[in-house]
């Protein structure tokens, strides 16, 4: 029976520790054809399953034509994250997936890409971020910007070090709070925006992050000029099913999981940082 | 219109004799505590003959009368939706060996031949919708799908309706246009029967029933329209969508959470709420482990938790979420409102709520506010 529902035996191939509490699992269908035949895009995300623990969905961080294997970014927040945390290399797990919408990455060719990141929840844009880097020419400016409530949160710091290497990259990293040997910006990063150099028709901008910290990013980019359907946002919502089944992870009327995650803001402006929805 | 016969009520088990000897399963109202409910039977006997119910705002009393006929009740709690989506059901299992490795199995499946017997029209339009939900969009879920497909519905069209239904005010009707196999109207002494699909004209045509003479296919025409000319409550138009979407911060939304409970019963007892949560259920030894899916309820605090947070702690915007939803932002997703107007989340909620009264006290501004600018426009 074809189940939308079953996942897929999968294989711990290594395990990379991130930082407190946060770590990268690659992984590999034990199934060979399977695996060959599995593909995504930037910005979706799998439903992973914890043997007698349950399912949870998680944004893929790897690019799409890397390798045979795939990566997730995991933090730990809660009881089935706090089981993956245990695992190791050569543990079994449970996928399904790729679901949802990715990054308009067709659309973003050739034009300046502004990526806006906030807190921890990073891993959706570490995907399109990579993706565009490794593909360097079809893109225009790259603007990476990345917020911190205190500079301990930021993971991949060394990655964020080796960055500055690529040519026509601008890196904007803030920290609200940060300790003595912080090299980057001592406040809001979105402060800097106002100092950003943009093309009002030329730009894209992807964000991920705190709702709160998107708003503000949206209304900064607006005083730049830039098409609100050039804005995009990744929107997280409690997930069962990732199918639009389960009714959980309903924006007004869209469901995050098939609608998104990923929106032009026009899609969800009607609602976007309203409580309650 | 097809050919209406008649059947009268000394032959209604003959019907039902011969459902069940093309194999069905047959589930139809029965009282059970107090209320009407649908369950298994094979005995016209066991169908509530002479029962009537009294509805009012958190109130249901169902009463055993002289009257004859089986259908003069309006409905209870719960019809079919727990037949078609089920309540609580194993969606998947898993097994682990001692070297680690996971195999998976969607559970077992045997879609059993079922017969839907005495279906309001108001249930039949809320099937309508969570095939929507289950079966027509982008993914399909198997089990739903399977249960559809084997699935005979005999509607029985309202002769009555109770203070608390509003079919008519939400876009239908208490007769059932369609997604039915044989629709039955109950008059003095039996019934007027309809076809609706080519399984349900053969069952009518083993019967052998003579065709119904005009008076009582006028009887039954008359007894509908009484039905729906009984209906006192209604919404203040049937696409709520842009009327809610522009009052979310109305004052009613607060007034109706210092009454509401946050309890979930209506989203229990409508026929269209498909929200569901699933969870693991393994087993001591920790080899083996059921993936099971439960209906879940807005109202509930870990509906809307994400990491750490819950994004609808208060009652407000619970309410506001469920109402938004079901009259609003359902047509966004399905081209439809999510509200057949069966007046069960009046009926079974403990204050007393009354969905007509909160969409109309919500919207009434707007609408009226729309109408003016139309008409001079």
């Amino acid at each position: 029976m074809d189940d939308t529902y079953l996942p897929n035996e999968a294989k711990i191939i290594e395990r990379i520790h991130e930082g407190p509490g946060i770590f990268t699992l690659r992984l590999q269908f034990t199934d060979p054809k399977i695996n060959e035949a599995y593909t995504f895009a930037p910005g979706q995300f799998n439903m992973l399953y914890l043997h007698g623990v349950g399912e949870i969905a998680i944004s893929i961080v790897s690019d799409p034509h890397s390798d045979e294997y795939y990566n997730h970014t995991i933090r730990v927040v809660g009881r089935v994250t706090r089981g993956f945390e245990q695992l190791e290399c050569g543990d079994c797990i449970g996928i399904r997936g790729p679901y949802g919408r990715g990054w308009p990455l067709e659309k973003a060719k050739g034009k300046d890409v502004v990526v806006i990141t906030g807190g921890l929840g990073c891993a959706p844009v570490v995907s399109v971020f990579n993706y565009i880097i490794n593909r360097r020419s079809e893109f225009g400016t790259i603007s990476l910007m990345q917020g911190v409530k205190h500079s301990s949160d930021l993971i991949f710091r060394e990655r964020f070090q080796r960055l500055k290497d690529i040519p026509n990259i601008k890196i904007y990293v803030g920290a609200d709070k940060s300790d003595m040997h912080w090299p980057w910006y001592k406040g809001r990063v979105l402060d800097l925006v106002p100092k950003m150099e943009l093309n009002p028709d030329n730009t894209i901008a992807f964000m991920c992050g705190p709702e709160m910290m998107m708003k503000a990013a949206v209304e900064a980019l607006a005083e730049h000029n830039i098409d609100e359907t050039d804005l995009y946002l990744n929107m997280e919502r409690n997930m069962h099913c990732a199918v639009g089944h389960c009714g959980h992870c309903q924006y007004g009327g869209q469901f995050i999981c098939k609608d998104g995650p990923v929106f032009s803001y026009p899609e969800i402006k009607e609602l976007f940082a309203k409580e309650g929805f | 219109m097809n050919q209406s016969y008649y059947l009268p009520h000394t032959k209604l088990q003959s019907l039902l004799d011969a459902i069940i000897e093309r194999g069905y399963r047959c589930v139809g109202p029965q009282t059970r505590g107090g209320t009407i409910t649908y369950d298994d039977f094979s005995q016209v006997k066991e169908l509530p003959w002479g029962y009537e119910d009294e509805q009012l705002p958190g109130q249901y009393t169902l009463k055993k009368t002289q009257k004859t006929g089986y259908f003069n009740w309006v409905n209870g709690p719960q019809a079919i939706k727990p037949e078609l989506f089920k309540p609580k059901e194993s969606l998947w299992n898993v097994t682990r060996d001692e070297e680690g490795k996971l195999s998976f199995q969607p559970a077992q499946l045997t879609p059993a031949p079922l017969c839907l017997f005495g279906v309001r029209p108001c249930d039949i339009a809320a099937m309508q919708i969570q095939d929507k939900v289950f079966i027509t969009g982008t993914y399909r879920d198997e089990r739903y799908a399977q249960r559809r497909e084997n699935t005979l519905i005999i509607a029985a069209n309202c002769i009555t309706s109770s203070n608390n239904c509003f079919c008519v005010g939400a876009g239908g009707f208490p007769k059932a246009e369609r997604g039915y196999d044989i629709a039955l109207t109950e008059i003095e002494d039996g019934f007027t029967l309809e076809f609706g699909s080519e399984q349900g004209s053969d069952i009518i045509a083993s019967l052998k029933l003579s065709e119904a003479d005009g008076s009582q296919i006028n009887y039954a025409k008359q007894r509908i329209q009484e039905a729906a000319d009984k209906q006192t409550k209604t919404l203040p138009g049937t696409n709520l969508r842009d009327a809610l979407m522009n009052n979310l911060d109305h004052p009613r939304w607060d007034a109706v959470a210092e009454r509401c409970l946050s309890c979930g019963n209506c989203t229990q007892v409508c026929p269209t709420c498909f929200c569901h949560s699933e969870e693991d259920e393994p087993n001591v030894k920790g080899n083996h482990s059921e993936h099971v899916r439960e209906w879940d309820s807005c109202f509930t605090q870990g509906h809307s938790y994400i990491h750490g947070k819950v994004i609808r702690s208060q009652t407000r915007q619970r309410y506001r979420q469920w109402l938004t939803h079901k009259l609003g932002t359902w047509h966004d997703q399905f081209g439809e409102s999510g509200c057949v107007g069966c007046g069960r989340c009046v009926s079974w909620c403990p204050v007393g709520i009354d969905i007509t009264e909160e969409a109309t006290a919500i919207c009434s501004d707007f609408i009226n506010l729309e109408n003016k600018e139309n008409s001079h426009g």
